[in-house]
């Protein structure tokens, strides 16, 4: 057997699933996110995703937080702690770890459950039933889902930001006997409105990937529930490393001059 | 043929390597009943799914009321569909949603009717099928097997469709609530005048519910005529499956392709 032949098979297995993917996603757009819209779905979406995904990236966020003013600490001297741990738990919560780590929370809580009921859908013929029931399914399961995603999840992460600075605040001023006027005065000073907004607009991105990867997954399962369990290992797992691409390329173009 | 209200002309569809409908050709009339029988997999299903649209058939004619409807797209596919009702093999009820919501669902979201005149419709209709207001509140999961069959009937005809697919009505159903759901489809398709096409295994539902019948095998209409003719077909694969004889012409498939 011609060695390269499974390293061909993988390639052109992988092409096809990327195409498979950019047409769901050039339907979810063109179909999802256009008239008619479903408002009370829309509404129902974003209870789901964003509020009821509230207390996993808070605590995330807050112990975050935390640890990462103990690590600064420890690799600070005594002179420059009080300036590096407030500035770089700011910068590192709003820039990178806020976004990343509520990304990857939020694909884990959220496309899991989103690739698990489309599929479980899919595979009762649900999905089928709203066809003939004049339903575009595109518009009344993916639009939602991918709206309320895309505005959720920013939403989301500017409060888990929030709770992450209060994370360091609160280590910072309890833990390492850190002034807490100076604590709160030199965040402010080194926390520029763009390290907010280039974090938030990563997040939206991030937003995007995780209703895509669960819905595409969702929509695709077959096989029963063997099938729907693989579908939402699949919707997890591929958004989570698109989640980490995407952060990589968009850190190069938003903080790179 | 040339009178049917749905003409299907060597229909064919394969996934793959499998040729799942292999030149299928069919009409039935106007306010008939045609229940088409056949073995697990001979591409009954898939028949019926390539008709609505779910499945995109590879070559053939699927005329319904003289009108060419293979690639219909946008408002045409959706006016066409809005012709139709469908009961599923396993209901495919929306789970989140109450039973009179289940059933008004294609009046609400595909008709854009209002909630309150979409509930009494429901309403109207599960008592059409024997359920009475009470149950209208419920949700699918908490009715039984025959009770979730009537919802998924009431929900095929609240549009008052011209014609009218039954996916395996009574699999499942004890010999008792199968011959009631027998009895409401052919009250049901009276009442309403409507066209339909029924695909089963139960020959006692075939019996009762059919005009005519047509025996699919290996993706082909083998046999077609009046149900009750059936007996008298001269056809050893239709005496073979009606008999339910385990030896003759149809050799079962024990693994799948």
């Amino acid at each position: 057997m011609n060695p390269f032949q499974p390293i061909g098979r993988a390639v052109l297995a992988l092409l096809a699933e990327i195409g498979r993917v950019s047409l769901f996603l050039k339907d979810a757009i063109v179909q999802g996110l256009t008239p008619t819209f479903y408002g009370r779905q829309i509404l129902e979406q974003m209870w789901r995703i964003g509020y009821n995904s509230l207390p996993v990236v808070g605590l995330t966020a807050f112990f975050t937080g935390g640890a990462l003013a103990l690590q600064i600490y420890q690799g600070s001297t005594p002179g420059t702690a009080s300036t590096l741990v407030p500035n770089i738990v700011a910068l590192g919560i709003t820039r990178e770890l806020g976004p990343v780590l509520g990304g990857l929370m939020v694909a884990g809580r959220v496309g899991a459950s989103i690739a698990a009921e489309l599929g479980t859908m899919r595979v009762t013929e649900q999905i089928d039933a709203l066809v003939t029931l004049s339903t575009n399914a595109f518009k009344y399961l993916v639009g939602p889902r991918l709206i309320a995603a895309v505005v959720t999840l920013p939403i989301l992460v500017a409060i888990g930001d929030t709770i992450g600075i209060m994370g360091g605040y609160i280590v910072g001023t309890r833990s390492l006997g850190m002034n807490s006027y100076a604590y709160i005065k030199t965040t402010a000073d080194f926390l520029h409105l763009d390290d907010v907004t280039s974090g938030l607009i990563k997040t939206a991105v991030f937003g995007l990937i995780i209703a895509i990867m669960g819905c595409y997954h969702g929509f695709n399962s077959k096989g029963g529930a063997q099938g729907v369990g693989r579908a939402t290992t699949n919707a997890v797992v591929s958004a989570s490393i698109l989640i980490l691409a995407a952060n990589f390329a968009l850190t190069n173009l938003l903080f790179t001059e | 043929m040339a009178d049917g209200h749905i003409i299907l002309q060597d229909l064919r569809k394969s996934f793959g390597p499998k040729h799942v409908l292999n030149g299928v050709s069919l009409s039935v009339p106007k306010g008939h009943s045609l229940v088409v029988i056949g073995g697990s997999g001979t591409g009954k299903s898939v028949m019926l799914k390539c008709v609505l649209g779910i499945l995109r058939a590879d070559s053939g004619s699927i005329r319904i009321g003289g009108e060419e409807v293979v690639g219909l797209k946008g408002a045409a596919r959706d006016d066409y569909l809005s012709r139709f009702g469908m009961l599923f093999q396993g209901s495919a009820l929306f789970d989140s949603i109450p039973v009179w919501e289940n059933v008004a669902f294609g009046l609400i979201q595909g008709r854009n009717m209002a909630r309150a005149q979409a509930r009494d419709i429901a309403i109207e209709k599960l008592s059409q099928v024997g359920l009475t207001a009470e149950v209208a509140k419920l949700y699918p999961a908490e009715l039984s097997g025959g009770m979730q069959k009537r919802v998924g009937l009431a929900r095929a005809i609240a549009a008052d469709p011209e014609i009218i697919f039954f996916d395996e009505p009574t699999t499942g159903l004890d010999p008792i609530m199968a011959d009631i759901i027998n009895k409401l489809i052919v009250d049901c398709v009276k009442r309403l005048g409507a066209t339909t096409i029924s695909i089963t295994h139960d020959m006692a539902s075939a019996r009762k519910i059919a005009d005519d019948i047509a025996m699919i095998h290996k993706g082909e209409i083998i046999w077609q005529g009046p149900a009750k003719t059936i007996d008298y077909s001269d056809n050893p694969y239709v005496d073979q499956f009606i008999h339910g004889r385990g030896t003759g012409p149809i050799q079962m498939e024990v693994l799948k392709a």
